[in-house]
């Protein structure tokens, strides 16, 4: 006990106790080791050895019990991240924002999860048969799963899941990865059969969709205003406890959990709109996590304070940004042009100017980090010489000596959009309208708030070059940027690209279940769309989360960091909150 | 005049670039077009914008808001949720500007040209001038960051359920220091400047000189005879700042984290949540008026001059 009392305060309590007025009088930090402040309120010595005979007897059993009983994990403590929006709905399938997905995350879950790695493996399923012709998938589910209302959930949990999905009344907005089930079949409590009217590769990821309770929503007409959508009841790790509109939402954990009790008892989502004043949170201990710009990450994190207390973590985000060229555009639509402008792009320099070095270059339509993507592709390094030729090639010189190219004539003039609010869009424009300038290209940019981009630019294709990033699903299935059928009137294959090649690789990958075939498939698309040159490929930035120290158990992976977060835990002296 | 005032509103939203859809799911590889249309049907966006203003109306009428398209929560919980928030603050900031710019204005009247005068002009007008965005980020960095004396932001902590009610009380008033400060130090130039010309004609009428000449003690003369009458105008600035108190502050309350007003109409706005944008207009339409309204009456109670016939 003595020890234990000379024992090094740890930094975030001595902060607490100098500090933290308001935390003081009703938080209740672990006083481990802070007893020997504590210590002086007492007058009585008797009193003070009462206390600590009892606290050694206490800590003396709980030791016991950790060593001798089954349970390995333990939940103590709070884990409070920040976000600067509020959540919409908590139903998995309706949920449509960051802030929504977050929350369903832990409280719901799917028949299948991805791992760290980005494999799909098994979560309310146990296993998992598809058929030779890909058309039929029999899900074997878990047996120990019950809803934290207590009631054992089984595959007519499932089937109602997915009917609600494919209704058209409900309104999901992911209806279309659903839209080739063709029959779902309860074949006992605890199997499943999807039966899909082509095969198609994506199902198995598309079925990871959070699973909600058929008992509690099976008499709702309209399921939107459900109580439960927002006091979801799931299977999850967590149980929801409390959501105060704009404020925050208090998850506890699932001690009945069907892996383990998750390592930290409580998760708290606050929502704090300003990035400036989250980072202060952040700092001074109101929040434990949140996602650092790439200035707060470079910069902002150089004082003691954050280097004491933060950790910086970085992994590569699920996006890509790129330049968008409109292939009905009377110039644009040589592919030369195209090859040129791309050449003429140093995207290093981008990097390292727009988010300060913290993102890799990216040369193709998918993950980064993912086998999918092919990493022997490595056309467009920055080549100025190259691009000044390809242009001649095109017919694009300078005739009348004033530094810009002409071709027929007619000045090359490219005029960028992008849209307003996206400070690293808008900086990228600038740094491409220099590089291009530099080849004699006139480049004028135009910046314009969301709702008008996309109304009167985008969907119009009312452009010639475009700013834009995609977030990528886990899976590669990219039909709805490249295919030729989303040329249609709202496909977001806005920018024309249309090469019958890509189609027909893009169709067979949608049906192929075999990883290793598909990885050909992708890398052949992979190679046939940058040979195009319909977008010039940027970057993928880094998603950079800095986290209170005291939480243990991170590891960062292609996944990101909450993939395990049932794993992660506060050593119980550094722990803040005491339940 | 409501429903003026609505349809205009109505008819400008919907002029402008852009709907809910395709805000919301624009390029969302993962939202099909035709998901997209059943959106559009299940809130009605896919008929007129008439027929749509003709059915907001018909349910106004029975003063059903109808429902977010964000969150599907009916508008009048949404707003019944930040209308609190919003009038705390803005009553605690309402008062402190009263308790300061009052006598502020009082003492720089009766002692005009003073180095006092000089030194709150300067003060008032640089709380005016000051970016208040800039200022609240201050006061932040300053009291909550580095020194710790105040919460950073947010209203109340998540943990509110873990501590008494007393401590409760407590913990909301210390989370509401700075964001009320913040707002009434902008706020003081108005009405102690008002208070002061008001006071300083007031002090030049012949009833002060017929009061002095009595023999008053000068306190008493200024104290009750000068400010009475001072106080007229203020009544009518006190119910303009009505609206100010519903429609709150988009900009403290994003900075604090506060869940208001300003923040929810704002965010829907953005969003292009039409109910809750037509809730929140309507709302604080209705407030105004009726701050006109109470001022109208106020003014006739406090002063004997102006009474609505109702005597012969």
């Amino acid at each position: 006990m003595a020890k234990f009392n000379q024992s090094p305060k740890h930094p975030l309590d001595q902060l607490l106790q100098k500090n933290s007025l308001q935390l003081k009088n009703y938080l209740f930090p672990l006083r481990k080791n802070s007893m020997g402040q504590h210590n002086r309120v007492y007058t009585l010595k008797r009193s003070l050895f009462f206390k600590k005979t009892v606290i050694f007897f206490l800590w003396f059993f709980m030791i016991c019990h950790c060593a001798f009983s089954q349970q390995k994990w333990i939940s103590r403590g709070a884990y409070v991240t920040a976000s600067i929006g509020d959540a919409r709905i908590l139903i998995p399938f309706l949920a449509d924002d960051t802030s929504s997905s977050a929350i369903c995350g832990l409280v719901y879950n799917g028949l299948t999860k991805v791992d760290r790695d980005l494999n799909i493996v098994p979560d309310l399923a146990e296993r998992w048969e598809v058929t030779d012709d890909g058309l039929v998938i029999v899900f074997y589910l878990r047996k120990n799963v019950r809803w934290h209302d207590g009631v054992p959930f089984t595959a007519a949990d499932v089937r109602f899941t997915f009917e609600r999905i494919l209704d058209p009344e409900v309104g999901c907005p992911y209806i279309s990865g659903f839209t080739d089930i063709k029959d779902i079949r309860v074949i006992d409590d605890h199997t499943i059969r999807f039966e899909y009217n082509q095969p198609y590769a994506p199902a198995l990821l598309k079925l990871g969709m959070g699973v909600i309770p058929k008992h509690l929503f099976k008499d709702v007409m309209d399921i939107r205003n459900s109580p439960y959508a927002r006091a979801p009841v799931g299977t999850g790790p967590y149980r929801f406890i409390k959501w105060e509109s704009g404020q925050y939402i208090v998850l506890k954990a699932n001690p009945d959990y069907f892996e383990h009790v998750p390592g930290i008892k409580r998760y708290v989502y606050r929502i704090i709109p300003d990035q400036a004043v989250e980072f202060l949170e952040l700092v001074s201990g109101g929040i434990d996590s949140m996602q650092l710009t790439p200035y707060q990450y470079r910069y902002r994190s150089d004082t003691p304070e954050f280097k004491q207390r933060i950790n910086k973590y970085f992994y590569l985000a699920p996006s890509y940004t790129y330049i968008g060229y409109n292939l009905k555009d009377p110039i644009l639509k040589d592919r030369k042009v195209r090859q040129a402008l791309s050449y003429a792009i140093n995207k290093k320099e981008i990097i390292d100017a727009v988010l300060l070095g913290l993102g890799e270059v990216s040369t193709g339509p998918f993950r980064r980090d993912s086998m999918y993507y092919d990493d022997s592709v490595s056309l467009y390094g920055y080549d100025p010489e190259k691009a000044a030729s390809l242009l001649r090639e095109a017919g694009l010189v300078d005739s009348d000596g004033d530094g810009i190219l002409e071709k027929d004539g007619m000045e090359f003039k490219i005029k960028i959009v992008t849209n307003q609010g996206n400070q690293v869009r808008e900086d990228v424009a600038t740094i491409v309208q220099k590089q291009w300038a530099d080849l004699g290209i006139k480049t004028e940019i135009q910046v314009v708030a969301w709702a008008a981009f996309l109304d009167q630019f985008v969907s119009k294709k009312n452009f010639q070059a475009v700013i834009l990033g995609w977030a990528l699903s886990i899976d590669p299935d990219c039909y709805f940027a490249w295919h030729s059928d989303s040329m249609r009137e709202g496909g977001l294959n806005f920018i024309s690209y249309s090469n019958k090649r890509v189609d027909g690789l893009i169709e067979e990958g949608r049906r192929e279940f075999d990883t290793e075939k598909r990885r050909e498939i992708y890398h052949e698309i992979h190679r046939l769309v940058a040979e195009d040159a319909p977008y010039t490929f940027l970057f993928s930035g880094y998603a950079t989360p800095g986290i209170n120290k005291r939480f243990k158990g991170i590891d960062p992976a292609p996944a990101g960091i909450g993939y395990n977060f049932i794993d992660w835990y506060v050593p119980k002296r550094e722990a803040r909150y005491k339940f | 005049m409501l429903i003026g005032i609505s349809f205009i509103l109505f008819v400008v939203m919907h002029f402008a670039p852009g709907d809910p859809t395709s805000v919301r799911y624009g390029l969302n590889p993962e939202v099909s077009a035709s998901a997209r249309e059943s959106f559009n049907r299940l809130y009605g966006l896919d008929r007129p914008a008439i027929v749509q203003y003709g059915m907001w109306l018909r349910r106004f009428v029975f003063l059903d808001f109808g429902r977010s398209f964000i969150d599907n929560r009916p508008v009048i919980s949404k707003i019944m949720s930040a209308l609190p928030a919003t009038l705390l603050l803005q009553v605690i900031s309402l008062l402190i500007i009263f308790c300061v710019a009052l006598p502020i204005g009082i003492i720089s009247a009766v002692r005009r040209g003073s180095r006092f005068d000089r030194t709150m002009t300067v003060f008032v007008f640089i709380g005016y001038a000051m970016p208040t965005f800039w200022l609240a980020l201050l006061l932040i960095f300053l009291f909550g960051f580095k020194l710790q004396w105040f919460p950073v932001s947010g209203m109340s902590p998540w943990y509110v359920e873990y501590i008494g009610a007393f401590e409760k009380v407590k913990d909301l008033l210390w989370h509401l220091v700075l964001p009320a400060f913040t707002t009434a130090f902008g706020g003081l130039a108005a009405l102690s400047r008002y208070s002061r010309s008001s006071m300083i004609e007031a002090l030049g009428q012949n009833y002060i000189l017929t009061a002095r000449a009595k023999g008053l003690p000068e306190t008493r003369v200024i104290m009750v005879h000068a400010l009475k009458n001072a106080l007229l105008p203020i009544v009518t600035i006190m119910g303009l700042t009505l609206p100010g108190l519903i429609s709150g502050s988009f900009i403290f309350e994003t900075i604090f984290a506060w869940p208001g007003m300003g923040r929810l109409g704002y965010e829907a706005i953005m969003s292009y949540d039409y109910p809750v944008v037509m809730g929140v207009a309507v709302i604080s339409t209705f407030l105004t008026l009726l701050g006109i309204f109470l001022s109208d009456v106020a003014y006739a109670v406090v002063d004997p001059r102006i009474r609505y016939e109702a005597h012969r």
